[in-house]
């Protein structure tokens, strides 16, 4: 091993995992506002790669440029699910039955972009998805760099939202307790809506990042969601700042164990920490152990 | 006399047209008599094969279609009877057992992968199935002794040994001096790569890279910048399918770094979705072994692929190895159930064994005691600007000169 390879894989885990980071928020997001599990979020990551995939493809239009299409398009598409299938869950197995009827979603989305994109492997182009700068020995490749800059500025904005914003002020009230929402005279169900689009939204994003990063087809969401899932268990199911230092943190881990030991370690590295931060905080990192049980 | 002179000739017509009549209800009787074979075919058709699955499916189909086209097999028509096992090996034992006991086909096809192939064999081998498949060569598949599966195409552990011979003979001033090792921990690519370590060890052929990743990852980038970091002049890559492949060569790129040999067990075999994938550019001079290319002079092959390329476009160069593995997975039965005289998979699983020489689009096929096909040869092939060629063994005729050392990475 050499610092080149150490260098690298921190380099690797950090700019990567900005990027899980932000498909992560999304979900997290989502859970904590709705108790939602949204298992859909890792084919919605393919269809947001899909999407910029088809502008370019057929329209020529630029990956980033293509975003300010993707990006309202699934926001539109986030509203749609939400209103035809997750709103009209209720009652105390409301979480449970998420999980069924967001996996019917996911398949309903698999089998229609195998329909539409076939099942071979495709990979987003551009000038500058191939290139890449060098400080020292290190090579930064011009997409990643892109990526985390964008992961960086969206999150920024998803925090200012939340943070800054009198929406983002009924989001948190929702996310604490949404029956003290409701009386204070919340809309929750608008607010429900409203984040399940931004959750959705932010795929769009990720999807290609992703797509410009690696070659992938419908079934590539089987092993993002299962990721996705270990991130937000680990931060905290609902918190957003739980979701994002867990996406970098664990593939920086996993990046770095890969080097250090071996890549075959790296997947199991994720869940050797997963298991002892649950041993010792079962609500995750950030997560609060009574926020959910209203 | 004119009125009789009419009246025979009416009578003349009347009777040639009820002839032919009664023998077009006679062979049209024939065929109803005969009712559909079903072939059952678990397939990759989501999932991480998802690709190679799809590829099978064209092959399977392509072959069932000529062999309609011939008149069936005994004068049935063949239906595929393909279910989706989402590259599982668990859904993959359920779909075969639906297919034999729910509905009742009379044969049995293989899967893609010899991780899937495996549990398929021992399944069907319960009901007393033949598994005939066409990607399910590693060893473990054989190491089970299992009496009912058969392998029709190359088995793969020596499948990088001319490679290895070619890199090995090359004068020591040009010979490389370092290699990569990095595979993916399948059963396909495992042995494959571990088989070459001895030769290439023994050539003086330093490791400064020796690791397995698991079959799950999602980036690959970490992996290959600790290969480009490692500066190796050979990279020898245990892949199964295009996505792994095109992400290392992606992060050489980036990383800017080329080795002067680049050989991937699998990915570069996938034609045309190859070349979409990583750009016709950088494809240039990127080996993988097989035994079978588009460009084969096998008369069945050239007739397959001929066929393929009517059918769905592109140049035989794009035709994927899947394709004809499937493809002589059903001629090899074909032949079986035309030897045997029926469907009885008893039957045809002791004339498999036989120690007779089957044809394919492939080439000749003769089973060991294990299923393994005896009679294929490795080769190294090559992408050379949009040509798929052979280039190893160097002795065989059909092989043209390595593209070595491999150019800068270019689009």
């Amino acid at each position: 091993m050499n610092s080149t390879a150490l260098l690298s894989a921190a380099k690797d885990g950090l700019m990567t995992g900005s990027v899980y980071a932000l498909m992560a928020t999304g979900l997290t997001l989502i859970f904590g506002v709705m108790d939602i599990i949204n298992l859909a979020q890792g084919i919605l990551v393919i269809l947001g790669a899909y999407l910029s995939y088809a502008l370019q493809v057929h329209m020529h239009i630029d990956l980033f440029v293509g975003l300010l299409i993707t990006i309202p398009t699934m926001f539109i598409v986030g509203i749609v699910i939400e209103r035809a299938f997750i709103g009209r869950l209720k009652g105390p197995e409301k979480t449970a039955m998420s999980i069924l009827v967001t996996y019917a979603v996911s398949l309903l989305i698999e089998g229609a972009l195998n329909m539409i994109f076939t099942t071979n492997d495709v990979q987003l182009q551009g000038s500058y998805v191939n290139q890449s700068f060098a400080i020292g020995s290190v090579h930064f490749g011009y997409i990643y760099v892109a990526g985390f800059a964008l992961a960086v500025v969206l999150l920024s904005a998803l925090y200012f939202m939340l943070y800054r914003t009198r929406f983002g002020v009924s989001v948190r009230a929702s996310l604490a307790d949404q029956t003290s929402a409701a009386l204070v005279g919340i809309d929750v169900k608008r607010v429900s809506t409203i984040c399940f689009g931004i959750g959705v939204a932010v795929t769009a994003a990720g999807g290609m990042i992703y797509g410009a990063t690696n070659s992938f087809n419908a079934s590539t969401s089987y092993d993002l969601i299962s990721r996705l899932l270990t991130i937000i268990v680990l931060g905290g199911m609902g918190s957003l700042g739980g979701a994002m230092l867990a996406g970098v943190g664990m593939v920086f881990i996993g990046d770095m164990v890969g080097v250090i030991w071996s890549p075959i370690w790296s997947s199991m590295s994720y869940f050797i920490v997963l298991t002892i931060v649950l041993l010792v905080r079962p609500q995750g990192l950030f997560g609060k152990q009574s926020a959910r049980v209203a | 006399m004119y009125k009789k002179a009419k009246l025979l000739r009416t009578l003349g017509v009347a009777s040639a047209a009820a002839a032919t009549m009664v023998t077009m209800a006679t062979t049209s009787g024939a065929s109803a008599a005969k009712a559909p074979v079903k072939i059952g075919i678990s397939l990759s058709l989501s999932g991480d094969f998802s690709a190679d699955g799809l590829a099978f499916q064209q092959g399977y189909k392509l072959w069932a279609a000529d062999v309609n086209k011939a008149g069936g097999l005994l004068g049935h028509k063949v239906v595929l009877d393909i279910v989706s096992d989402a590259s599982d090996p668990t859904q993959v034992v359920t779909n075969y057992q639906k297919l034999i006991s729910n509905d009742h086909v009379a044969l049995t096809f293989g899967p893609f992968s010899s991780l899937l192939s495996l549990p398929s064999a021992k399944a069907v081998s319960r009901y007393g199935y033949a598994l005939v498949e066409g990607a399910g060569g590693a060893p473990s598949v054989f190491q089970a002794g299992l009496h009912n599966i058969f392998d029709v195409s190359l088995p793969v552990a020596n499948d990088l040994v001319p490679f290895s011979k070619w890199i090995s003979s090359l004068p020591a001033a040009t010979r490389p001096k370092t290699v990569a090792y990095v595979t993916s921990n399948d059963p396909f690519t495992q042995p494959q790569v571990t088989t070459i370590i001895p030769t290439l060890t023994k050539a003086g052929i330093k490791a400064v890279y020796n690791k397995v990743f698991p079959a799950e990852v999602t980036d690959f980038t970490p992996i290959a910048d600790a290969v480009a970091a490692a500066k190796p002049q050979v990279v020898v890559l245990g892949s199964v399918d295009v996505p792994t492949v095109s992400a290392f060569m992606q992060a050489f790129e980036q990383s800017g770094f080329t080795p002067k040999v680049f050989i991937a067990t699998g990915g570069p075999d996938q034609g045309s979705t190859f070349i979409k994938s990583v750009g016709a550019g950088n494809a240039n001079a990127m080996m993988v072994p097989n035994a079978w290319y588009g460009g084969s002079s096998n008369p069945l092959s050239q007739k397959m692929v001929a066929e393929y390329v009517k059918l769905y476009g592109g140049t035989p160069a794009g035709v994927s190895s899947d394709v004809v593995e499937a493809y002589s997975v059903g001629e090899v039965v074909a032949q079986a159930v035309r030897a045997t005289g029926g469907f009885d998979n008893a039957k045809i699983i002791k004339y498999l064994h036989s120690n007779v020489t089957l044809n394919s689009a492939q080439g000749p096929v003769k089973f060991n005691a294990l299923g393994m096909n005896t009679t294929p040869t490795a080769f190294t092939f090559q992408w050379q600007g949009s040509k798929f060629v052979q280039v190893n063994p160097v002795v065989d005729k059909n092989s043209v000169k390595v593209l070595f050392p491999k150019p800068a990475w270019t689009k």
